[in-house]
């Protein structure tokens, strides 16, 4: 319990200090946070024991969140463990624990940091992918005009050759936040885009470079074929582009969420995840599977429609907000 | 889809087969199956507790008929139950009124405008309709653009105001397909979240209008245990009339398909099959059982090779094979009407049993078609009737022209040889299939 309460506290610690992200969060996940947290803490108050029920109810909860049923699975198993190890029977005492497990899940261990991982020699390139319709464009957008405000050079790179409207989009959010967008109608090969693109922010010299990729459904071979060519055109022009791979994943994907990361991480060095449209009552747990099954952590989370709302994601703020009801 | 959630309940099932008969040890072990393969699939929580108990009740209960073996009748049970969670009709559009009005709603990136193009494609083909696409969505980047070059594409036309206001332009553009004599009314809103009430309150006033026959929201297959909130908070809304799932092409296995209807009463009327824009088809619940069992779905291959391949054509081809006279000519033909039917992936995986033949990963590459068709139309039409007239310098010629080496037109050429002795040994009766 020593462990359970230092965490508590430390989680608390890093909320007292006034801290303007940890508002957005809080707005961003009020949504998903009254649904979840109220049933876990009726939960609590329902029973006064720990019972099978309990459990049931418990494991309906963590599923209902998108948590992904193996990882829920093991959580409920391993939960059960320490119940009755730790002699445990008020639910309420428990509910610090499940926050404290969901927490080990995510952690596992490992040191996770949300630094980009800068190439010192020249332009640092961002390749973002995912399936269709998850908002890479939007958060392309977002996270273009985050860098502008650091004072980086910033080059975005409508490789999106497919959609209808998709090159389109990038070029007005372009003018939008001021930033330069690499384009070529005359051309349906993607990854012909990004070198025209790559060897642009090299002559001109820009910070950042970010690629917008077409949606792909990750079960399509040719489409994840492009994907690997584009992947691997980066190198050829800037050593060790792309720097950093995001997939993109909207919050309200279920169990799909665990393909897609396994998918695109055989295709692409995946170094990160950005999880989309947290703002509605979905829960995005599937972040969790993801981490404990495919090992690639969460990078940002979109709390809204305007730029601020693409927040760096704090797994302790994450948890925080679903569970701040509680504490 | 399905295919895994297909492998697991043939597992649950494989579990009772053994048994002389069901008990309720035996048939407990295969619920859990079951209940796991159903909640892998994002089917609801709630719709899996349900469906589960009901099951085993069933398969414990009174219907215990003494002709069924165990694993024939659990298999039956859980058809009937899945076929329960659908709900057995197939629910048609209802395109009455000039014109006939179709709303768009759902949240960002589930495939909106797509399924616009889709639609239209599909109703202009099949119940001959003269569609118009209204632009609704002021707010994302470039959707105006994204509908546009669709309408482009599928040459429908396309009403929009630019950035106006969604509610004036809904009504305009009715305004405007009553007066051009267009029949039907493809309208497409922007995405949005059901909890942003002053949206929300946008598409009340879109549905108060222009009263819509249909108001259809969108829903991305791959969604998880968030999709009851989505479609009750749209349906508290707005009067929706039905759903189209989008992107079922993917590997999600859908399990929105199976809480969707059972937990909203709105009924699911397409899927969304492909990217390409002919990729929507009917959503049919017997047949989809009949894929979540692994039974698969014969009749929709039918109906995609009626829809795209030429009768006459095919039977000609026919013919001239009964004879042994293809040519080249009829082969190219042939490869055409392949690739009406769209990528030969989604076919395979309707055979029956392809998941147990290992077929249903099976990728084919749409160039290798391009390939041989570009190598076939570099040929001239007396070469193409009598291939054994092209030699070294017809054969360079033709691989210039088609942008190929002379390599890979003698791959064709021999493969087409070989087949030609195939099809006389046919012909003349002593050939006999190699299994």
């Amino acid at each position: 319990m020593i462990r359970v309460m230092g965490l508590f506290s430390k989680i608390k610690d890093v909320f007292k200090k006034e801290d303007k992200s940890v508002e957005t969060y809080e707005k961003g996940l009020s949504k998903t946070r009254k649904s979840f947290v109220n049933k876990l803490a009726n939960l609590s108050k329902e029973y006064d024991e720990i019972n099978d029920n309990y459990f049931e109810e418990l494991e309906e909860l963590l599923i209902n969140a998108d948590i992904g049923v193996n990882t829920v699975m093991d959580f409920m198993d391993k939960l059960q463990k320490r119940v009755s190890k730790e002699k445990i029977t008020s639910p309420s005492m428990l509910t610090e624990i499940i926050v404290d497990e969901l927490f080990i899940i995510y952690v596992n261990d490992e040191i996770l940091s949300n630094k980009i991982n800068y190439n010192p020699n020249g332009p640092t390139v961002i390749l973002f992918v995912g399936v269709n319709g998850v908002g890479k464009t939007t958060t392309i957008a977002k996270l273009a005009s985050k860098f502008k405000k650091e004072g980086k050079k910033v080059l975005l790179v409508a490789a999106d050759t497919f959609r209808a409207g998709a090159v389109e989009q990038l070029i007005t959010w372009g003018e939008k936040i001021g930033c330069k967008v690499v384009s070529d109608t005359n051309t349906t090969d993607p990854a012909s885009v990004v070198y025209q693109g790559l060897e642009k922010a090299n002559k001109d010299k820009y910070d950042m470079v970010l690629i917008d990729t077409a949606g792909r459904l990750q079960n399509k071979v040719n489409l994840m074929k492009e994907l690997e060519k584009i992947n691997n055109v980066g190198d050829k022009i800037i050593p060790g582009a792309p720097h950093e791979t995001f997939l993109v994943i909207d919050a309200t994907t279920g169990q799909n969420g665990i393909s897609q990361a396994k998918a695109f991480k055989e295709i692409t060095n995946l170094t990160g995840i950005v999880l989309t449209k947290l703002d509605g009552t979905a829960k995005g747990g599937i972040v969790l599977a993801i981490k404990d099954e495919v090992g690639i952590p969460v990078r940002y989370i979109g709390l809204g429609e305007k730029e601020e709302d693409l927040q760096t994601f704090d797994i302790e703020k994450y948890i925080y907000g679903l569970f701040k009801d509680m504490m | 889809m399905f295919e895994s959630l297909t492998e697991k309940l043939e597992n649950a099932i494989g579990k009772i087969k053994g048994y002389g008969k069901i008990t309720e040890e035996n048939i407990s072990d295969a619920m859990r199956e079951v209940r796991l393969a159903l909640l892998e699939a994002d089917v609801n929580y709630k719709v899996v507790k349900e469906f589960t108990s009901k099951v085993k009740e069933k398969a414990l209960g009174e219907e215990v008929k003494k002709s069924l073996k165990p694993g024939d009748l659990f298999l039956k049970i859980l058809k009937d139950e899945l076929l329960d969670l659908l709900g057995s009709d197939k629910s048609e559009l209802n395109l009455s009124g000039n014109p006939a009005v179709i709303m768009l709603v759902g949240l960002q990136g589930s495939g909106k405008t797509t399924t616009i193009g889709k639609l239209g494609n599909i109703l202009r083909k099949k119940k001959s309709k003269k569609p118009l696409f209204i632009a609704g969505d002021v707010y994302r980047p470039a959707a105006i653009d994204q509908l546009k070059q669709l309408g482009k594409e599928l040459n429908i036309e396309v009403y929009d105001e630019g950035k106006g206001n969604p509610v004036l332009i809904a009504q305009n553009g009715v305004n405007y397909a009553k007066e051009n004599g267009y029949d039907l009314v493809l309208i497409d809103t922007a995405g949005r979240l059901h909890v942003d009430e002053e949206l929300m309150n946008e598409l009340k006033n879109i549905n108060d209008a222009v009263k819509p026959n249909e108001i259809i929201l969108v829903i991305d297959a791959m969604i998880g245990q968030d999709a009851i909130n989505v479609i009750n908070g749209f349906n508290d809304a707005l009067p929706l009339t039905g759903t189209i799932l989008t992107k079922m092409d993917g590997d999600t296995k859908g399990g929105v398909a199976l809480s969707a209807k059972h937990l909203t009463g709105v009924p699911i009327k397409y899927i969304g099959t492909s990217e390409k824009l002919d990729g929507l088809t009917a959503f049919d619940p017997e047949r989809m059982v009949s894929r979540i069992l692994g039974n698969g779905d014969i009749m929709s291959i039918i109906e995609k090779a009626e829809e795209v391949i030429d009768e006459k054509e095919a039977m000609g081809t026919v013919k001239k094979i009964q004879a042994g006279k293809m040519d080249l000519e009829d082969f190219l033909s042939q490869l055409k009407q392949i690739k009406k039917l769209g990528p030969l992936e989604n076919l395979i995986k309707l055979l029956p049993g392809a998941r147990k033949m290992g077929l249903n990963n099976i990728s084919i590459d749409p160039k290798q078609f391009a390939r041989l068709e570009a190598i076939i139309s570099s040929m001239t039409i007396k070469e193409r009737k009598h291939p054994e007239i092209i030699k070294a310098s017809r054969k360079q010629r033709i691989a210039n022209g088609s942008g190929t080496s002379v390599q890979e037109v003698n791959k064709l050429l021999t493969q087409f040889e070989q087949m030609q002795k195939m099809m006389k040994m046919m012909k003349n009766g002593n050939f006999k299939m190699p299994f």
